[in-house]
């Protein structure tokens, strides 16, 4: 029914809602596709082959949830796929567990990037462009692109809150994607940022899940949207859509896992982080998903031709910008606020 | 003796209403207990993070107190010095070092990662003493605003938190606004007492009749349209709230009827807009005006209203000078009701609303869910329950307490 296609939020919020507390380990991913993926090739597998019960929940990000969880004592969530800055700011105030690298195959099976003092890269992703080659012919190529609502009209979704939101935004009014965090850190750079998405804001819808930017995409509420490559690719896969990405200026990054402190399960939680890290499970994920994968030994496992496709390969790293951990964690706070401030009048 | 027998008399009544006080007290008892577990606890605690400043004590004990002896002038002497790096070194080891630059961050973009490479690269003993080894890790120890936003972090109390949830800030000269930009906490404070106060009224001209017609009606079809009234209020907030989504979205019933007999080209942009917040809002708390006023109409003999009409009033002139009148209290209870309700709406406005429909609540939740500033989402309903109290206070002067009459 199609008066009902827009509950995806409602339930992506329900679905945020505390779960009841359960036995067994508790692994927290983000939903929707990409979590389709990882049960049919982590936590099913590994369940099956460890008899530990694994009971999967979900979240859209926000290390204040994990906080409170930690300071609540004995945390209801044991593993959770962190973003890098939550990575990096949980491993600062004490919210993580400190990796053994050890129990997990040792810190060289996995590429530099993936390794720090609390988590392990899970993947390497990117936020891109993305559109519906069905309805619109003659795509966008930038950011720039994205900005012009005269040449393509219809609405642009973008992720709610400022991090990668202010990057392409600059990068849309013609700062070089060397120069954006330089240019970031100055107060008119942030306002340069802010007075581009200004000219758009009557366009913007904000999405929150992963799983949306797809679905506002097939519905056709939006004409275009930054999204994760991995969700454009699913959904072009299991769907027949025919959405298009644009890796020029897109944005990549890396997710982790890592172990809530005080989490009651630590020896299942290793036990599961070393079966996530082995190249030959990790190789399994890009074909249902394509999102980068962190052992170094998998590469080999994947096909040439879905190598290509995937963030890691050199053409894609390329023309992409990497989210820079330092600056986010450094202004998030601010520029939070600053955010909140410009879209709430 | 008589005077005996009084005193013997006197002191067993006072037993016995005694025991009576006791009994009763031992009644209610438990909901004491409950209520100061569920509510006066909870108020109090959050009331007290509001303005509790812990991080710095917690990271460096030694140094709190010498920043707050410092008067702020010039740079700090070199106890503080000596005294702050032994203690950032020492704090690396735990999490302190990292909720202190967690919070500092609060104050300046930037000191957190400040904090966080001094507490790591520090380690005495200082060939060159502790002044020099900062400054060598970083030269903004050499400059006070740093030491300034230290010592404002190291009394066990701040008013950072609720001057920034109204958009101010401690700044060198005093108290200041924040710039225009990231000021946006008391739009949204008169935003939420705006659209409380606008469900409210739409409430009020929605419910009087109803309640009107619920009150004169024959028994039997009263009972049945109270069913009405009351179903939707059985019925859970969400499934009404999907109701209006299904209803309002762009290509929802009233677009896709409205485009259809071509009375629009375009769908109207209903959904996620403010009308959409106070049609959904005054659905949901329609009730809660319906039944004080309907339980305060009931009360009113309807002989009044004849003896008014025999005394040679006007029907209008009746209503409005007995009838009316005595409506007061019930306005009065359902208005409040509503209002204190509304202020407190979350959900409804995340959505149904767009982005500038958002009320406090959902920068309080924010704050909670999204970053866990726990100082930042006190404040901020320590606000919205000061508004509040105003708010009653105000009302109960000009009706007096006891014009205040749930049913």
């Amino acid at each position: 029914m199609k008066y009902l296609r827009p509950f995806a939020a409602l339930f992506a919020a329900l679905a945020l809602a505390p779960g009841a507390r359960a036995e067994g380990l508790t692994v927290v991913s983000w939903g929707g596709a990409y979590q389709k993926a990882q049960t049919e090739i982590y936590f099913e597998p590994f369940a099956k082959a460890t008899g530990v019960k694994l009971v999967q929940d979900s979240w859209d990000g926000g290390i204040g949830i994990l906080r409170s969880k930690v300071e609540a004592g004995s945390p209801a969530w044991d593993v959770v796929q962190v973003e890098s800055e939550e990575l990096q700011v949980g491993c600062e105030e004490g919210v993580f567990e400190k990796l053994d690298w050890a129990r997990i195959g040792g810190r060289d099976a996995y590429l530099p990037a993936a390794v720090n003092p609390c988590g392990v890269g899970a993947i390497l992703y990117n936020f891109v462009l993305a559109y519906d080659a069905d309805k619109i012919k003659d795509g966008p190529k930038t950011w720039a692109d994205f900005f012009n609502t005269a040449k393509w009209p219809g609405k642009r979704a973008l992720r709610k809150g400022p991090k990668t939101n202010l990057e392409i935004a600059l990068m849309a009014d013609g700062v070089p994607p060397s120069q954006v965090y330089k240019t970031l850190a100055t107060p008119a750079g942030v306002d340069r940022a802010f007075a581009a998405l200004d000219r758009i804001k009557p366009q913007l819808v904000w999405w929150e899940a992963g799983a949306q930017p797809p679905q506002l995409l097939a519905s056709g509420e939006v004409a275009m949207a930054s999204a994760y490559n991995g969700r454009i690719a699913a959904a072009n896969k299991a769907n027949q859509r025919h959405f298009q990405m644009v890796w020029t200026g897109s944005l990549y990054t890396l997710d982790s896992w890592v172990i809530l402190k005080g989490s009651k399960n630590t020896d299942a939680a290793y036990k599961f982080l070393a079966f996530a890290g082995e190249a030959k499970n990790q190789a399994k994920l890009p074909p249902l998903i394509p999102y980068g994968v962190t052992n170094k030994q998998a590469g080999g496992l994947i096909p040439a031709a879905l190598l290509q496709e995937l963030p890691t390969s050199p053409q894609h790293l390329d023309e992409s910008l990497h989210i820079d951990d330092a600056f986010w964690t450094e202004n998030i706070d601010r520029l939070n606020q600053r955010f909140n401030a410009w879209v709430g009048k | 003796m008589a005077a005996d027998e009084a005193a013997a008399l006197g002191r067993r009544l006072v037993r016995a209403e005694r025991r009576a006080r006791l009994r009763a007290f031992a009644l209610v008892a438990p909901l004491l207990g409950f209520l100061a577990f569920t509510f006066a606890a909870p108020l109090a605690s959050m009331l007290w993070r509001a303005v509790a400043d812990p991080e710095l004590g917690a990271a460096l004990p030694r140094t709190g107190p010498l920043l707050r002896a410092w008067d702020g002038r010039g740079m700090p002497g070199e106890t503080i010095f000596a005294t702050a790096a032994a203690e950032l070194a020492h704090a690396a080891q735990d999490k302190a070092a990292g909720l202190l630059a967690k919070r500092l961050n609060y104050e300046e973009p930037g000191y957190r990662t400040l904090i966080l490479k001094t507490a790591n690269r520090l380690s005495p003993p200082f060939a060159d003493g502790p002044r020099a080894a900062m400054e060598a890790i970083d030269p903004r120890w050499g400059e006070r605003p740093i030491w300034l936003a230290m010592r404002r972090a190291a009394a066990p109390v701040t008013g950072f938190y609720l001057l920034a949830a109204l958009d101010l800030q401690q700044g060198e000269d005093g108290i200041a606004a924040v710039p225009a930009e990231r000021a946006i906490f008391r739009i949204v404070l008169w935003r939420t007492l705006g659209i409380a106060a606008a469900t409210t009224a739409a409430c009020l001209a929605l419910g009087f009749p109803v309640a009107l017609l619920l009150a004169r009606a024959p028994p039997r079809r009263a009972g049945l349209l109270m069913l009405l009234v009351l179903l939707p209020f059985w019925t859970p907030l969400l499934v009404r709230i999907a109701a209006w989504i299904v209803l309002l979205q762009e290509h929802g019933v009233i677009n896709d009827t409205l485009t259809g007999i071509g009375l629009t080209g375009q769908p109207l942009p209903l959904l996620y807009s403010r009308s959409a917040v106070l049609i959904a809002m005054t659905h949901v708390l329609l009730p809660y005006m319906i039944l004080p006023l309907y339980s305060v109409m009931r009360a009113i003999p309807p002989v009044y209203l004849r003896a008014a009409a025999s005394l040679g009033a006007p029907p209008f002139a009746a209503f409005r000078r007995v009838f009316l009148p005595q409506c007061l209290p019930g306005i009065g209870a359902g208005s409040l009701l509503v209002f204190i309700l509304a202020i407190g709406y979350y959900i409804t406005p995340a959505l149904v609303g767009g982005a500038a429909d958002q009320m406090i609540s959902s920068q309080i939740a924010f704050y909670t869910i999204g970053t866990a500033n726990w100082g930042m989402a006190a404040a901020l309903s320590a606000v919205l329950l000061i508004a509040t109290l105003i708010l009653y206070a105000a009302y109960a002067r000009l009706a007096g307490t006891g014009g205040l009459r749930l049913g």
